[in-house]
């Protein structure tokens, strides 16, 4: 085999600790090595150039490329080889700058593991097989997970290119917390308004089939053939039939039921429409407070519904899309806020978070706009408003920044003083974290034009007394305790991630962080990309982000859906697990073990049972590699004999003086 | 203590003040993001001369002299409020403790009196192995130049048996007192070093 | 009902031998009549308390560590004091055992095993008796009482030091007056400081913070503040007269140890539960009659 290895400098990342020079003397001793030099930044055009000519010049079969991470730049430099005519797998990255270079500053050390890692490499290269990709077709329809804003913005510019979507929403209307909102910052639009339109594009699109009230069942298949089961949880209503004319409504019995929409600040009917723009605008029955379903008494909606939708014998049905494409955004929840004690732990009914303000203060709300206090109705005239709610706490394991708050209470509090114009408005705030276009100066507004009075320090205890809250909360710019006698006080409680979002992960196989946030592949340059082939994010379910973030999101994972689809076939890697069949025993660990379902029963001619690997499923873990008991399954690219020549030569090859 | 209108950095902040601190209290005082969260808590804001995080923002200035010279730290009564609504999960009263015994050690207590009656305490449980609480009150009504000090509480107090006239000793007070002087060789040492 | 100790370590603490004496009266006769046996470490020392802090956390320890070791001498597992000073003290021995091991044992110079466990009484008749087995013993009952339950500052917090009840909102003394009978209300104050040990020193203090809680225990229509910590009681209780006179009120509120009330329910003789002793009068509070039992027969809501 004709080698070649090009050692890189990469500017002072390594030459400034490592010999490069010697480096590359060295290996111009190596068996099967025929040219070897050092270059400043190999990466760049001229030393890519330099490779391809000396791949023609002295007719090369291989190459090494001693440099950073192949995280950064493998895929360069195969590219790099290719164009010059080798098989891309014929190319082997040592990493002599993270492994390295940038570890010690040990120059005599540093040289000595940089020809051992180059040793290697080359080593490795002399088993290295060619390696071919082959190609699958894709499905071009793509499957949006979740309904609030910035999976209607995902699904809408995909089915505006032409994309066929599959919509699935747990709740019976999408809209997500968006629809929640009375009123957005910095410009005080009205949420309904510029979500509503948006809304009914969904609803009317002939490309988006939407799920609404359903959940996703199971995920199987790969980029470009995914299939999946969806729940459609009983609405024990015939959405079919339902118009949404809501005199059920009207008339069931079962007034106590939970108004989740409301957040729990109202009751409302056990069959309801959650509100009056909901799409699909459908009634739906939740079986925890129907009468009928509970003590077989009652049934008024059936008697009453005109078009005769009401299904008491309703299950849950599954059924089963397969799609090309799987985006998540699955937005968010709250973080609990009764785990503060000192703010009452969630039993006082006037201590708020921002969803519920938000729920009074808007017209479809439960006091039809009016901004009234739960425990007895009357409008409140000192209203606190409380920043870091659960955000930026270690102490309840919570300790990043929530993103949105400090925004959102200067809208609440703007609206406040609108609607009760001789009230008094406190925000106990820490920070103010406004980066946006128009953010900060809305923020100022607040204050300046508004007269809300912010309080620089958090609140210690709340309590109350006779009608009133006592908030017990310090300035400290002026070193003084601050206490007001509040009637309403609202908690900007932190944003987790969504009830459910780490079983929804696994099922995607997505990875997720400790507070359950999706993973992306990279926080700065790959944001709605996962390290699941196939499958991107968008929006707050990535991590805490206000409205506009989440719409660029969802129009980014759209885009990156488009370009995957924009080929009719995908290219597998080849870098998976192939079957040697006559070493291959039929004992079936690999099958068991394989987390992907990649590998199944094959049978020969002659009977016997062998394991095979389905070539698009594989992810190229090598677990089965590690498992087999013959050996007889190897992981291309990564073989037990390329491992074990790289270890060989490692420990056995000739010292350094 | 005036307040600081102006500091030189880096000439003004004692470093060295603020790694003892923290070697001592085993806190870690960059923690605190200065939410004021101890304060609005803290029931004795009102006679303290700063307010609990100032003390602690003094303290990440390296302002060793202000922080060892105010009544803050001898007037805390270890409530604890503080330490469990802390977000930063920093022991302030653990802080609150080791500035005090600073104080001392420096000799710049800011409450005399408060000093005087713990010392006149432990003198108490060095002698007896136990508080002597009617010795106490007498030695330090004498010593603190307020010799009324509870007067009108003496007699119903005395009436109701709730306070001896002799005090218990412990027939192993002299293993207390030897715990004392051991801990003093302890403390001498650990200065020397 | 939970697994009962019978035979615990008690530590009284210097205060119930002076100015709480009616706590250490009522928690050993409360004990005698729950059939736990007390045994008094013998010539216990004292912990330190307050002032130990103002040297070194090892001085205190070592004066505390004192008596675990005494403690451990007896073969027992479990240390109760009544004092939550005093238990701090005790725990923050066990802490610098493992913190600073060797300087703590040079100081100490005894044996030490750490082994030992350390509660309050409040604690143990929550979490040993338990507000069921205490329901079922009573006897006498209180007529319709409200009583707010005043925990003080350390009996709960911080929560990974004190391990027990809730730092925030405690609910152990709410639910044990519950269980003989008395009205407890949503008392905002629980573990606000009265002004811990500056009755002496700066008296004033004790007058804004105890004059707040007693305050509110009044706006709450209170009949009596219930306590467990001997400082607390003699703050709200001995100093009361202070108290009115910094606050220029007269607050004519009854401090009783949560040992008094139970040991009073359960049929204990007042006189041997030392409510005599009590500065502010409680007879109104303990005028009952086995006849209010019938009200009492309802489960209670805890």
């Amino acid at each position: 085999m004709r080698i070649g290895v090009f050692i890189c400098k990469c500017g002072t990342n390594i030459a400034a600790t490592v010999d490069t020079e010697a480096v590359a003397h060295k290996a111009l001793n190596f068996p099967d090595v025929v040219c070897s030099t050092d270059y400043m930044y190999t990466c760049s055009e001229p030393g890519q150039k330099e490779i391809q000519d000396a791949i023609k010049k002295y007719d090369l079969q291989g190459v090494v490329v001693a440099a950073c991470s192949p995280r950064m730049h493998e895929v360069t430099f195969r590219r790099a080889v290719e164009k010059a005519g080798l098989n891309r797998y014929m190319f082997e990255q040592a990493n002599i700058r993270e492994h390295c270079s940038w570890i010690s500053k040990d120059r005599a050390a540093n040289t000595r593991k940089a020809i051992d890692l180059v040793r290697m490499s080359v080593e490795k290269l002399r088993f290295n097989q060619p390696l071919f990709s082959s190609q699958v077709p894709i499905n071009k329809r793509v499957l949006v997970i979740g309904g609030g804003i910035s999976g209607i913005q995902a699904a809408l510019d995909c089915a505006d290119g032409g994309l066929e979507v599959v919509m699935v929403e747990r709740e019976s209307t999408i809209g997500g917390k968006m629809a929640k909102l009375d009123k957005t910052f910095p410009t005080i639009d009205c949420s309904s308004c510029i979500l509503g339109p948006k809304m009914v594009d969904v609803a009317q699109n002939e490309n988006i089939r939407l799920y609404a009230y359903s959940e996703i069942e199971s995920v199987s298949g790969y980029i470009g053939n995914f299939k999946v089961g969806i729940r459609k949880k009983a609405t024990y209503v015939d959405w079919n039939a339902c118009t949404g004319c809501g005199l059920c409504t009207e008339k069931c019995p079962a007034k106590k039921s939970f108004d989740g929409f409301n957040e729990g600040l109202n009751t409302t009917t056990a069959i309801n429409i959650p509100f009056p723009q909901a799409i699909p605008k459908k009634a739906k029955i939740d079986p925890a407070f129907c009468r009928y379903l509970i003590k077989g008494k009652c049934k008024i909606c059936q008697k009453i519904c005109p078009v005769d939708a009401i299904r008491f014998d309703m299950e849950d049905e599954i059924v089963e899309e397969e799609v090309g494409a799987i985006i998540a955004a699955t937005g968010f929840d709250l973080v609990d806020h009764s785990v503060y004690g000192e703010y009452g732990g969630g039993h006082y009914p006037d201590i708020i978070t921002g969803l519920q303000f938000e729920r009074l203060v808007s017209a479809s709300g439960p006091y039809g706009g009016h901004i009234l206090r739960p425990s007895d109705g009357k409008e409140p005239k000192n209203i606190v408003f409380i920043a870091c709610v659960g955000s930026r706490d270690p102490s309840i394991g919570r300790p990043y920044c929530s993103g949105v708050c400090c925004m959102y209470i200067a809208k609440q509090a703007i609206l406040a003083r609108d609607h009760i114009p001789d009230s008094n408005c406190y925000v106990f705030y820490m920070d103010i974290r406004a980066p946006g276009k128009n953010y900060d100066e809305f923020v100022r507004r607040a204050q300046e034009e508004y007269g809300v009075q912010y309080i620089r320090g958090r609140v210690g205890k709340i309590y109350p007394r006779g009608e009133h809250l006592n908030v017990q909360g310090m300035d400290t710019l002026l070193g003084a305790q601050v206490e007001v006698e509040a009637d309403l006080v609202v908690l900007a409680t932190g944003i987790g991630a969504s009830a459910g979002a780490k079983d929804l992960a696994e099922k995607l196989r997505i990875s997720y962080d400790e507070y359950e946030f999706f993973m992306e592949s990279h926080p700065k340059l790959r944001p709605v990309e996962t390290n699941t082939a196939g499958v991107f994010l968008a929006g707050v379910c990535q991590g805490p982000k206000d409205i506009p973030a989440s719409v660029a999101q969802g129009s980014a994972a759209a885009a990156k859906t488009q370009a995957l689809f924009s080929r009719d076939t995908i290219e597998t890697d080849p870098q998976i697990a192939r079957v040697n069949e006559r070493v291959c025993i039929g004992c079936g660990k690999c099958i068991d073990v394989c987390p992907f379902g990649a590998i199944q029963w094959k049978t020969l001619r002659d009977g016997s049972q062998k394991a095979e690997v389905l070539d698009s499923v594989c992810q190229g873990c090598g677990l089965c590699n590690a498992t087999c008991p013959p050996k007889a399954i190897q992981l291309q690219h990564c073989t037990d004999d390329q491992i074990l020549a790289e270890i060989d030569v490692l420990c056995t090859g000739e010292r350094h003086g | 203590m005036a307040p600081l209108h102006s500091l030189r950095m880096p000439r003004d902040c004692d470093g060295n003040f603020i790694h003892q601190v923290e070697k001592e209290s085993r806190q870690q005082i960059s923690k605190c993001y200065q939410c004021g969260n101890c304060s609005a808590s803290c029931v004795y804001t009102y006679v303290y001369d700063y307010p609990v995080n100032q003390i602690m923002r003094l303290i990440q200035l390296g302002q060793k002299e202000a922080v060892l010279r105010s009544s803050s730290i001898w007037l805390c009564a270890n409530c604890q409020a503080c330490t469990t609504r802390c977000p930063c999960n920093i022991d302030i009263v653990r802080v609150m403790e080791t500035l005090r015994f600073f104080s001392v050690e420096q000799g710049t207590v800011s409450i005399k009196n408060v000093q005087l009656f713990y010392d006149e305490f432990m003198k108490s449980v060095k002698t007896f192995g136990r508080v002597f609480e009617t010795g106490l009150l007498a030695i330090y009504n004498l010593k603190s130049g307020k010799p009324f000090t509870d007067v009108d509480l003496a007699p119903r107090v005395l009436k109701k048996g709730k306070l001896s006239i002799t005090p218990h000793r412990i027939r192993g007070r002299k293993q207390v007192a030897d715990i004392f002087k051991r801990f003093e060789a302890y403390r001498n040492k650990k200065n020397l070093d | 009902m939970n697994q009962t100790v019978k035979r615990i370590a008690y530590y009284p603490g210097c205060s119930v031998m002076g100015t709480a004496v009616e706590y250490d009266q009522s928690t050993r006769a409360l004990c005698a009549a729950l059939g736990i046996e007390l045994v008094e470490i013998p010539d216990w020392n004292c912990c330190g308390s307050t002032p130990a802090h103002s040297y070194d956390p090892l001085l205190g320890a070592a004066l505390a560590g004192r008596n675990l070791s005494l403690a451990e001498e007896l073969g027992l597992d479990v240390v109760m004091t009544p004092c939550p000073s005093c238990l701090k003290s005790l725990k923050g021995a066990l802490r610098e055992y493992q913190e600073q091991r060797q300087s703590f044992l040079d100081i100490l110079q005894m044996p030490f095993s750490g082994r030992i466990r350390v509660i309050s009484v409040l604690q143990m008749l929550y979490e040993d008796i338990g507000p069921e087995a205490i329901r079922e013993k009573i006897r006498y009952g209180f007529a319709n009482k409200v009583v707010v339950p005043y925990y003080g500052c350390l009996l709960s917090r911080p929560p990974e030091f004190a391990r027990f009840d809730d730092p925030e909102n405690p609910v152990s003394m709410d639910q044990l007056l519950r269980a003989i009978g008395l009205s407890v209300p949503d008392f905002p104050y629980k573990t606000e400081c009265c002004g811990a040990a500056y009755g002496v020193t700066q008296n004033h203090i004790v007058g804004k913070l105890t004059g707040g809680i007693l305050d509110m225990a009044r706006h709450l229509g209170a009949d009596a503040v219930a306590v467990a910590c001997p400082l607390c009681q003699q703050n709200l209780d001995l100093r009361q007269a202070q108290v009115d006179r910094h606050c220029h009120t007269s607050f004519q509120m009854p401090v009783v140890y949560i040992t008094q009330l139970l040991g009073f329910a359960l049929g204990i003789d007042p006189k041997k539960l030392g409510i005599n002793k009590l500065f502010v009068s409680a007879d109104d509070l303990f005028k009952g009659t086995s006849e209010q039992l019938e009200k009492l027969t309802e489960p209670t809501t805890a």
